[in-house]
């Protein structure tokens, strides 16, 4: 597979899906419509592909931006030795589609970015917090959630 | 709250927990099971225990300054992680790094990775009862970790990769001590070998207990030896060579079933091919000049002369500064001022040197990448070890992100535990070497 191939292949078949393709750094990425998002990463992860591993997922929080967060894909084709970042912008409180029917990582991933960012997805069996506890306020990694901020003591957990 | 095992689980059957400070599990980790016996139905991890909001941090700390969380990370390869932090740094402003440094790199990342498997696979038979094993492995980790001190100053917390090159160039004796470690590591995986590969109890713990499929670990994001253990031959290094390791003959040991035995037999051979390329390092490095040092000066000495005239002969430093004199920059650290710290003597004897260094740690200059974001990843001790980093062009990154290789390992532990005993829990979280540090950020 040639080097720009990806992109621009990806770019013929979803004219609407995909907003903007940027290769800064080597890092291929392709801004993609919330919408389409599901019918994206199933195309991709089919032949010629098959971008079969769900490296990583994170989200990123711009307060201000109309689209509040957006949330970033790395994507890893074993069979192409190739990376492809996806990217999507979503406004607050709205949600995303899980991709936890094509990789079973994407459970833990997404209730990470649940519970540090808010993001709400769609489609997620239990969608509960990670890292943080039942009770906790507020998603720590969103940048208006103060680095010293304390939290309330929650009540002892009785025995039933 | 109920959990939702809690939820779900029959009324017939046994909850019980395992952790969060059970002897077994590394750090702290929650692992709840629903019992028909000893059998295990169901089970649910909960993790976060030792999440300390590395992210969070590192948004309000410089570029600089942040390095030292690295070492938090994986607590047993700290190398590798201060590798994987600082490439990315460099990979976003385009730094090149001296040669030297590379091989430094290269070398401490190997003997890193061999302590972190070493570690792992102590603690995997300690907790199936070879004790023996475990204390072969901590002593050949010993000296390993003796080099890593002699180098870095530190046994685990090391920060010793800075952006541009390394902090200090490798110790007058380091051929004689890393000679001493792998001949002594070899002598403990041999060992080790006769101990454990044909040993009933362990076989009957590890052999066809919890198996991953190749499919199954793709769908987790498994990457490292526990899904080379499944017979995927994708690692890192090979399959995006950074530094030298293009230039290094090394293989890629695969595992046939995916069950506990071959990852622990992954890890082991691993080790005989990091073994193999820190012999290679050093080879490489006979071959590069070494600086000649010669005395100089007491620091206090120079900073008094220097205030009528710059003093001509070399200043020598404290000991805590041996390895980053003067002399030997150009073989360690990238010459770019704006991204590396100006050496000690400069910083003593002349205002441009004290200048780069006020500029170099002064609060909004320092190191400043470009606007971008930027992933990179390099081979930790557990799989790809990956940073995402969003740069807004100010002095601190504006998000950072670890993709921690044992958070996908240790995501389908719920799945590889389902119908087997709670005895086979613990050498299936051994051979997962889940790291709290990394996991939970």
């Amino acid at each position: 597979m040639e080097e720009k191939k990806i992109l621009e292949t990806l770019k013929e078949k979803f004219p609407n899906g995909v907003l903007e393709t940027t290769a800064l750094l080597g890092d291929e990425t392709a801004l993609v419509r919330r919408d389409d998002l599901l019918e994206i990463v199933d195309y991709l992860r089919k032949k010629p592909f098959a971008f079969n591993l769900l490296l990583d997922m994170t989200c990123v929080d711009f307060p201000g931006r109309h689209d509040r967060f957006e949330v970033v894909y790395h994507v890893f084709s074993l069979a192409l030795n190739r990376r492809l970042r996806l990217k999507l912008c979503v406004p607050e409180d709205e949600p995303v589609d899980s991709l936890i029917r094509f990789w079973k990582n994407a459970d833990w991933l997404e209730r990470e970015a649940f519970d540090m960012f808010g993001v709400p997805f769609r489609g997620h069996p239990n969608l509960t917090r990670l890292f943080m506890y039942d009770g906790f306020e507020g998603h720590p990694l969103r940048k208006d959630y103060p680095l010293r901020k304390r939290q309330p003591r929650i009540a002892l957990r009785s025995p039933e | 709250m109920t959990t939702r095992l809690e939820k779900m689980a029959r009324p017939e059957s046994l909850l019980i927990n395992m952790g969060p400070s059970h002897p077994a599990m590394h750090g702290t980790i929650r692992v709840m099971l629903e019992l028909d016996g000893e059998r295990i139905l169901n089970s649910e991890v909960e993790v976060g225990y030792l999440h300390r909001g590395f992210e969070k941090t590192c948004e309000h700390r410089t570029y600089f300054n942040l390095l030292p969380y690295t070492d938090r990370l994986n607590y047993v390869s700290p190398l590798i992680n201060n590798v994987g932090y600082v490439m990315t740094i460099e990979k976003l402003i385009g730094l090149a790094v001296p040669e030297r440094a590379q091989i430094i790199r290269v070398l401490m990342s190997e003997l890193s990775r061999i302590s972190d498997h070493l570690t792992c696979l102590a603690a995997m038979a300690m907790e199936s009862g070879a004790f023996t094993v475990f204390l072969y492995k901590m002593k050949a980790r010993e000296y390993i970790w003796d080099v890593i001190e002699a180098t870095t100053g530190a046994r685990m917390t090391t920060s010793y990769i800075r952006i541009g090159g390394v902090r200090a160039d490798l110790h007058p004796d380091y051929q004689a001590a890393v000679g001493k470690a792998i001949v002594e590591t070899r002598k403990v995986l041999k060992d080790v070998h006769g101990l454990l590969d044909k040993n009933k109890i362990f076989l009957n713990r590890t052999r066809d207990i919890a198996v991953m499929t190749p499919e199954n670990a793709i769908s987790y994001g498994w990457t490292g030896p526990c899904l080379r253990s499944t017979g995927i031959a994708y690692d890192v290094r090979k399959a995006h060579p950074y530094l030298i390791y293009d230039r290094l003959s090394f293989e890629i040991p695969i595992g046939e079933r995916g069950d506990n035995y071959d990852r622990y037999m992954v890890r082991m051979k691993e080790m005989d091919q990091s073994l193999r390329i820190v012999e290679q390092c050093l080879e490489l490095l006979k071959r590069l000049p070494s600086p000649v040092l010669a005395g100089g000066l007491e620091p206090a000495e120079a900073v008094r002369r220097s205030r009528s005239q710059r003093p001509e002969e070399p200043v020598r430093l404290s000991p805590n500064l041996e390895g980053s004199e003067k002399a030997v920059y150009p073989g360690i650290l990238a010459a770019d001022p704006r991204y590396v710290v100006p050496p000690k003597e400069d910083a003593y004897t002349s205002i441009e040197g004290l200048i780069s260094h006020f500029k170099f740690f002064m609060k909004g200059h320092g190191i400043r990448p470009p606007k971008g974001e930027v992933y990179f990843s390099v081979e930790g001790g557990n799989g790809e070890l990956g940073f995402y980093i969003v740069s807004d062009g100010t002095d601190r990154p504006y998000r950072l992100h670890l993709r921690a290789p044992c958070f996908h390992v240790v995501a389908a532990l719920e799945e590889l535990i389902r119908g087997h005993m709670i005895a086979d829990v613990i050498p299936t979280f051994g051979s997962m070497n889940m790291i709290g540090g990394e996991l939970d950020r």
